[in-house]
This record gives C-alpha cells, sequence and structure tokens, in this order.
C-alpha cells in the first residue's frame, strides 16, 4: 500500500480515499466482504427493531380489549414492522450472504461493479433512516404494507386523518419515498450481481458446476430487475397523489384504486419469491456438506428455482380474488398458484433425497435447515389451501394468512438465513460459534415460532381479522392470542440468544480451520477470514463440488487425495502482480445522502430542498465517473503514473 | 464505472462487464416504461370532463421525435468517429447529439407550457393528464440524463479519459445504448400517447 500513500498529494479535484483502516475504511470501503458484514450489521437492527414492533403488536393483542397501543400507534407499527421486516430486514439480509459468498464461490476477486455494490449498501441504509424520521413529520404509514387504494388517501381513521390533512399525506409520502430508496439499492444490486454471474466466474465454473446458492442468486437478481421498477412505478404515482394532488388512485377524478394492487401485487408475489429463494440457496450448500452427500437432483433443484423466478410473475392476482377480478381470472390466477407449487415441491423432495440415507451430522447450522424443511413445508401447504378460490375468500384478511405467511418467511426465510450465518460464521470471522448456545437458540427459536404463529391458524380459521388493534372477549380467540404472545416472547428470547453467540464469538471464539464442516465449495478453499484479494491464485474448476473432488477420490468409498494435486498449484509463482483490487471511494456514500434530502425536500414541500438533494446526487454521480485510481496501473490519466 | 475497463479482465462472455450491466439496466428499464405506458392506457378515457388528447398538436410533437430520432443517428456517428479514431468527429457528433436532445427537451417544456395555459390540461386535472404528465416527464428526466452523459463524454475527451487511441470507446458504446434506449422508448410513447388515441377520436 506504499505507493498508494505516495500519491496522496496529488491535485485532482476528485482524489481517492487512501486509508483501509479505521471507521474511514470502512465507509469508502469498496471490498465485497467489508459490504457484506456491514450489510447484515444493519440488517440485523433493522430485524430487531421490527422484531420490538412485533412484540408491542403482541402485547396489546395477548388479552382482549387491552391498552397498550391505541388504534394509531397500532396501525403504524404493523405497518412498519412488515415494512422493515421485509425491505430492510430479510432482503437485506440475503443480500449480505450475496455480496460476501457470490464473488468468493464463483472464484472472483470482488463483484463487477464494487463501487455499485457499495451504493446498494448505502441507498439501502440511507432509505432506512429515512423512513425511520417520519415520527418527527407525523407519524409512521398506518395502512399496512400493501398499502391499498383508497385506505392509503383516508387514512386508518377516516376521522383524524385524509390525504388533504398534512399528517396522512406525510404518512404516504415516507411509505412511497422509503421503499423507493431501498428499491434503487435492490436494483443497483441486482444490475451488479447478474454481471458479476455471468462474466467474472473462474475458469471452469461453467453454469452447471455453480453452487445452487449462485444460480438462486441469480435468480433472484433476475425477479428483483424485473420486480423493483413496478413498485417502483406505483410508488412514484403514490408520490404524485400524496404530494402533488395527482389523481392515479382517486376515484373522485378517474382514478382508479383496484390498479394499486395489480401493481403492488405484481411486484409483491415475485417479491415472496426474492425473500424465499435464497434461503432456499443457503440450505441447498448446507444440506450435503452435513450428510455427507451430494445434493440430490442438483438440475432439478437448479430448473425449478429458475421455473419458480418465471411463474413468480403469473400469479399475483391470487391476493386479489375478493377484488373482484370474475370468476375467470379468479379461476385462471387459482391454477397457476397451484403450478408454483410444483416446483417448490420438486425441491422439498430433492432436500429429502439429498438427506436420505446420508451420515447426517447435527451442527446447528443442520438444524436450522432441516427447521426450513419442515417449517416451510407446512407454509407452502397452506399456501395451496389460498389457490382454492372459495377457500381463499373465506380466509382473506384473517389471521390464517398471517400464519401462511409467518410459516414461509419466518420458518423459511428467517430459518434459512440464520442456518447460513452459522453456517458461514467460521469462514467470515476466522472463529467458531458457540455450538451449545446455537442449540439452544434452534430448540427456543422453533418452540417460539410455532407457538407463535401455530395458533393463528386456528384464529384465522375461527374467523379473528388481521390488522385490528382489539378484539372483545368472548369470541373464543383469547387463549390462542395469549400462546401466540407467549410464542413471541420465546422467539425474542431466541434472537437475543443469537446475537450474543454471534458478538461474543467473534471475538473470543476458538479459531476456525478454513474448511471446519469438511463442506464442497470452493469458498472454503481460502482462508478464514479471506486475505482481501479472496485467492492468491484463482482456482480452475473441473468439477461441481470442487472442492470435495480435490480432497477425495471418485472411488465407491472416496479417499483424501494428496494434497496439491489440483491444477492450479503450480502457476502460483509471481501471480500476486496481477491482482486489481477495487479502490476505496468516497462518492457512494455520498450520491446515497443525497436521496434522502431530496426525499425530505418532497415530504416539507421544499423545492431547495429537493434540488440540493439532486444536486448532491449529480455531484457525487460525477465525482465517481472522474475520480483517479489509487493504484497508478489504474489511472486512467497520462502523466500523473506513477512508477 | 467505464474507465476502468481497459483493465478489466477476461470475461465470460467476452462482453466488458459495463455493457452487460448496461443491458440488465436496460431490461429493467423496458418494465418501468411498460408500466407508466399500461396505465396511462388504462387512463386514456379517463378524462374526467377536462380536456383529452384532442389537445395534443401532432405536427409539432412530430418534429420535435423527429429531430430526437435524428439524435440516434448522430450518437451513431460519434461512436464512429471515436472508433475510427477520429477526435474532432466524435467531439462534433457528441455535441450534435446532446444538442438535438435539448432540442427535443425544449420542444416538449414548450409542449406542457401550451397544454397547461391554453387548454387548461393541468397535472390534477384528472388521472388522464395526471398519467400523461407523469408518463412524459420520467421520459424526459431519461432524455436529460441522457444530455448529462454525453456532456461528460465531450469533457472527458479533453482530460485524456476517451483518447484518440481508443481509449474509452466502451464509454462510449454505454451511453449509445441508453441514448439509444431512451430514443427507442420515445418511438413507443408517441405511437401510444399521441398518434393511437387522435385516431379513435376521429
Amino acid at each position: 500500500m506504499s505507493a498508494v500513500e505516495d500519491r496522496q498529494g496529488g491535485s485532482n479535484l476528485f482524489r481517492r480515499p487512501s486509508s483501509t483502516a479505521g471507521v474511514r475504511g470502512w465507509l469508502t470501503t469498496t471490498d465485497h466482504k467489508r459490504i457484506g458484514i456491514m450489510y447484515f450489521v444493519a440488517a440485523m437492527i433493522f430485524f430487531m427493531v421490527a422484531g420490538i414492533e412485533a412484540l408491542l403488536l403482541r402485547l396489546q393483542l395477548a388479552t382482549p380489549e387491552a391498552q397498550v397501543l391505541d388504534s394509531d400507534i397500532y396501525s403504524q407499527m404493523f405497518t412498519m414492522h412488515g415494512v422493515t421486516m421485509i425491505f430492510f430486514a430479510l432482503m437485506p439480509l440475503s443480500a449480505a450472504f450475496f455480496n460476501y459468498l457470490l464473488p468468493l464461490m464463483i472464484g472472483a476477486r470482488d463483484v463487477a461493479f464494487p463501487r455499485l455494490n457499495a451504493l446498494s449498501l448505502w441507498v439501502f441504509i440511507a432509505g432506512g433512516i429515512f423512513l425511520y424520521s417520519a415520527i418527527f413529520f407525523g407519524g409512521y404509514p398506518d395502512t399496512s404494507w400493501v398499502n391499498y387504494a383508497p385506505i392509503q388517501e383516508v387514512g386508518a381513521d377516516p376521522a383524524g386523518y385524509t390525504l388533504e390533512s398534512g399528517a396522512q399525506s406525510n404518512r404516504m409520502l415516507f411509505y412511497s419515498l422509503g421503499i423507493q430508496i431501498a428499491g434503487v439499492a435492490s436494483l443497483a444490486s441486482a444490475v451488479n450481481f447478474i454481471t458479476t454471474i455471468l462474466n467474472m466466474r473462474a475458469p471452469g465454473m461453467t453454469f452447471m458446476r455453480m453452487p445452487v446458492f449462485v444460480w438462486m442468486t441469480l435468480v433472484v437478481s433476475f425477479l428483483m430487475l424485473f420486480a423493483m421498477p413496478i413498485i417502483g412505478v406505483a410508488l412514484w404515482q403514490l408520490m404524485f397523489d400524496a404530494g402533488y394532488e395527482g389523481n392515479f388512485f382517486r376515484p373522485g377524478a378517474g382514478g382508479e384504486p383496484i390498479l394499486w394492487q395489480h401493481l403492488f401485487w405484481l411486484f409483491g408475489h415475485p417479491e415472496v419469491y426474492i425473500l424465499i429463494l435464497p434461503a432456499f440457496g443457503i440450505i441447498s450448500e448446507i444440506l450435503p456438506t452435513f450428510s455427507r452427500k451430494p445434493l440430490f437432483g442438483y438440475a432439478a433443484i437448479v430448473f425449478s428455482g429458475v421455473a419458480i423466478g418465471f411463474l413468480g410473475f403469473g400469479v399475483w392476482a391470487h391476493h386479489m380474488f375478493t377484488s373482484g377480478l370474475g370468476p375467470v381470472a379468479n379461476a385462471a390466477f387459482g391454477l397457476t398458484t397451484m403450478f408454483i407449487a410444483v416446483p417448490t415441491g420438486i425441491k422439498i423432495f430433492n432436500w429429502l433425497g439429498t438427506m436420505w440415507f446420508g451420515t447426517l451430522r447435527y451442527r446447528v447450522p443442520m438444524m436450522f435447515a432441516i427447521g426450513l424443511v419442515a417449517m416451510f413445508t407446512i407454509g407452502g401447504l397452506s399456501g395451496v389451501t389460498h389457490a382454492i378460490v372459495p377457500h381463499n375468500a373465506q380466509q382473506h384478511e384473517t389471521y390464517y394468512v398471517v400464519a401462511h405467511f409467518h410459516y414461509v418467511l419466518f420458518g423459511g426465510s428467517v430459518f434459512g438465513l440464520f442456518a447460513g450465518t452459522y453456517y458461514w460464521f467460521p469462514k467470515v470471522f476466522g472463529r467458531m460459534y458457540n455450538e451449545r448456545l446455537g442449540q439452544a437458540h434452534f430448540w427456543l427459536q422453533l418452540i417460539g415460532f410455532n407457538l407463535a404463529f401455530g395458533p393463528q391458524h386456528i384464529l384465522g380459521l375461527e374467523g379473528m381479522p388481521r390488522r385490528y388493534y382489539t378484539y372483545p372477549p368472548g369470541m373464543g380467540w383469547d387463549l390462542w392470542n395469549l400462546v401466540s404472545t407467549i410464542g413471541g416472547f420465546i422467539i425474542a428470547l431466541a434472537v437475543l440468544l443469537f446475537v450474543i453467540n454471534l458478538i461474543w464469538s467473534a471475538r473470543k471464539g476458538p479459531a476456525a480451520p478454513e474448511d471446519p464442516w469438511d463442506a464442497r465449495t470452493v469458498e472454503w478453499m481460502t482462508s478464514s477470514p479471506p486475505p482481501q484479494h479472496n485467492w492468491d491464485v484463482v482456482p480452475t474448476i473441473s468439477h461441481r463440488d470442487e472442492l470435495w473432488h480435490r480432497k477425495y477420490t471418485d472411488e465407491e468409498v472416496p479417499r483424501p487425495v494428496p494434497a496439491g494435486a489440483s491444477p492450479d498449484h503450480e502457476a502460483s509463482a509471481g501471480a500476486e502482480e496481477d491482482i486489481h483490487l477495487p479502490d476505496p471511494s468516497w462518492w457512494p456514500l455520498v450520491l446515497a445522502a443525497g436521496m434522502p434530502i431530496a426525499s425530505w425536500g418532497v415530504v416539507v414541500d421544499s423545492w431547495w430542498l429537493i434540488g440540493a438533494g439532486i444536486v448532491v446526487m449529480l455531484f457525487a454521480g460525477v465525482a465517481w465517473g472522474n475520480e483517479p485510481a489509487t493504484e497508478p496501473e489504474h489511472d486512467e490519466q497520462p502523466g500523473t503514473l506513477q512508477p | 464505472m467505464a474507465t476502468e475497463t481497459a483493465h478489466a479482465p477476461q470475461t465470460n462472455f467476452n462482453v466488458s462487464n459495463e455493457k452487460m450491466g448496461m443491458w440488465a439496466f436496460l431490461g429493467s428499464e423496458l418494465l418501468f416504461f411498460g408500466a407508466f405506458i399500461t396505465v396511462y392506457l388504462i387512463y386514456v378515457p379517463r378524462t374526467a370532463d377536462g380536456p383529452g388528447p384532442e389537445v395534443f398538436d401532432i405536427p409539432f410533437t412530430s418534429v420535435s421525435t423527429f429531430i430526437l430520432l435524428m439524435s440516434s443517428l448522430a450518437m451513431v456517428l460519434a461512436l464512429a468517429g471515436i472508433q475510427d479514431r477520429d477526435l474532432r468527429r466524435f467531439r462534433t457528433w457528441t455535441l450534435a447529439t446532446a444538442l438535438m436532445g435539448l432540442v427535443f427537451l425544449g420542444g416538449q417544456l414548450y409542449e406542457f407550457t401550451v397544454f397547461v395555459q391554453q387548454d387548461g390540461l393541468g397535472l390534477t386535472t384528472s388521472a388522464f393528464s395526471t398519467a400523461f404528465y407523469v408518463l412524459t416527464s420520467f421520459h424526459k428526466v431519461h432524455v436529460a440524463i441522457g444530455v448529462l452523459m454525453l456532456g461528460t463524454l465531450w469533457f472527458m475527451s479533453f482530460t485524456g479519459r476517451i483518447r484518440a487511441d481508443g481509449h474509452g470507446t466502451n464509454a462510449v458504446e454505454n451511453v449509445g445504448l441508453y441514448w439509444h434506449f431512451v430514443d427507442i422508448i420515445w418511438i413507443v410513447i408517441f405511437t401510444i400517447v399521441y398518434l393511437i388515441p387522435v385516431d379513435l377520436a376521429t
């Protein structure tokens, strides 16, 4: 790095930061591994905030006619719980895994656009800060994460808040702009990951040799690429309605409230798969490793994932069976909804086939992976019941739906993401997590989760509606609501153990070797934690499960092979000189900061503030394009090259 | 972004990362405009007793459309210039492309003022007017960003980031992709928004 410091005296307007140490190093980093860690930390903070919101909801519902939250606060809390969990906890948690693992798994040194990657991170954080600043501008959005028209216009309490009154208009602006900003981050990530996977695979890493997690990342990236612009359009339209008296969803001047539902769910259903497919990818790595068998039906799992990606755009109206689409549309979307259960079922059976006759090791990642298979299957089955239109109409807007999607998103996504956290923890921090604490976490979470959401099936079938802030006694709902609340607090305890385990183990855990699990994919070939350049020599791939084939022979009973037999161990001398690392940069952070500034301008209706935000973004964009590279061999400008 | 390509390692598809990223981004943009155009199509008849598509001045918009289409030709010539290592031709045609984009923007803004002041078609008049203004304005924002990128390219040819030895050609090609995309989207908008509703009305 001495060459870097030499250049610090340069007179260029847009200088590169040169230090990678300290806080400044983290703020300006373009290293995919650091970005991944920051994604994880920020997303976990949002996850816990949204979890606290959920606990408040459960406290209010624990007993009939409780007085913990009033109607308005309750509406804000369940809206923020949903929005935060989906856009600021689960999606960024998945992004943390994509960021950290993708280049390592395909044998690259970084993603295709390192600065764009940093931009995604900062834009996501800026969006979260902007959304939560709503407390200073008349309260949080209060009409649920689906935010249907026309309730988005009249507010949860029509007497108190309408779009014409400032409060409701501000709440809708925070909803639309907060998610819009998060969407920009997702879109940038999608472009980045697609390009990385298509273009930057190591020699020999053909598509059908890619780990399933990489495949699922590719599918999710395409889903984000095509779904985010649709919610973007809907959110812009909502912004014009709420801030500038537009007529997109206002029936008075010809607007169509149902249109919001179509746009929202045309995005919203692919979004469901954006949330679950990363977890599917993660456990497709974990199950073979801890079963000591190759993944059963690799091609079937890959292509069913791709099929889910396509079908995911053709099922959105099953969220709208009660909106009066007519029998033809209802029948068609009921059928496509049943179809999409098929590829998901294929995956479940292949995971079972992977474990079948395997030598199972019940370590924490494996426990969570098996937990996903079991819990997600329950959620998937209740999902199939929604495909039956009359049944769907009966369950619409009841707790049955709440139970269903928590089994899918918590029992699926969260179990998978936690499994992945434990699995790759040794790789990321070079230390082992605490196994006993992890096992306690798993069992507490499994029990708490089933206590919290299992009874909601019954509540829903008994007719308890969603989103009501209280209920009268004597409806037969008292017991199960209390059980559900107790379960919620057990989940909170489990997550607390998880966080304690992570923080403690990252500092004090026993040192982890390169490959603690005897794993199958190439990220376990490099040191734990990996060096900044990931590999001294980029591996040459000749098999699916490359690392396994380097460690063991292809015989009936595999034997370990002698070390160093792999082809790329030979050509290593002098290879280090060719390594190009992405240079740190301030501009992703600055560009991201412009977005909430402009958005606050929309909220307070100040063209000056909007203009200031846009100027910040444009300035950062120009600087982005014109900043020099710190390393001489990167530099584009003749005459400034250093020897 | 585009300035780092000269040293980019060999990619799996022999397409630069920047170009592949641009194609992916444009795919996303298709759905962005697709959704706005769909909403507009639904809202064409919903004029709430205000002015409808009959206020459009087809001859005027045809002229500005023609200018925008010709800017695509200029963009092709600018790329050909840098590919032939002719920096002067590159600068001339890049500037011409940007100027034609600006003329188009000016024409569109003038058209807006006519709609608002003479025809009484404001943003809040009806669902039709909101859908019309928001769709066409987002297209204008795209053209404006394109003009900024073209100006940056022109500027870069003086700072040595685009050079007569062909260095920086990739950046020009990517901006060209974006510019052609914005033009193509305008052809769709012009046809659907301006031409078809008038046919229906007469």
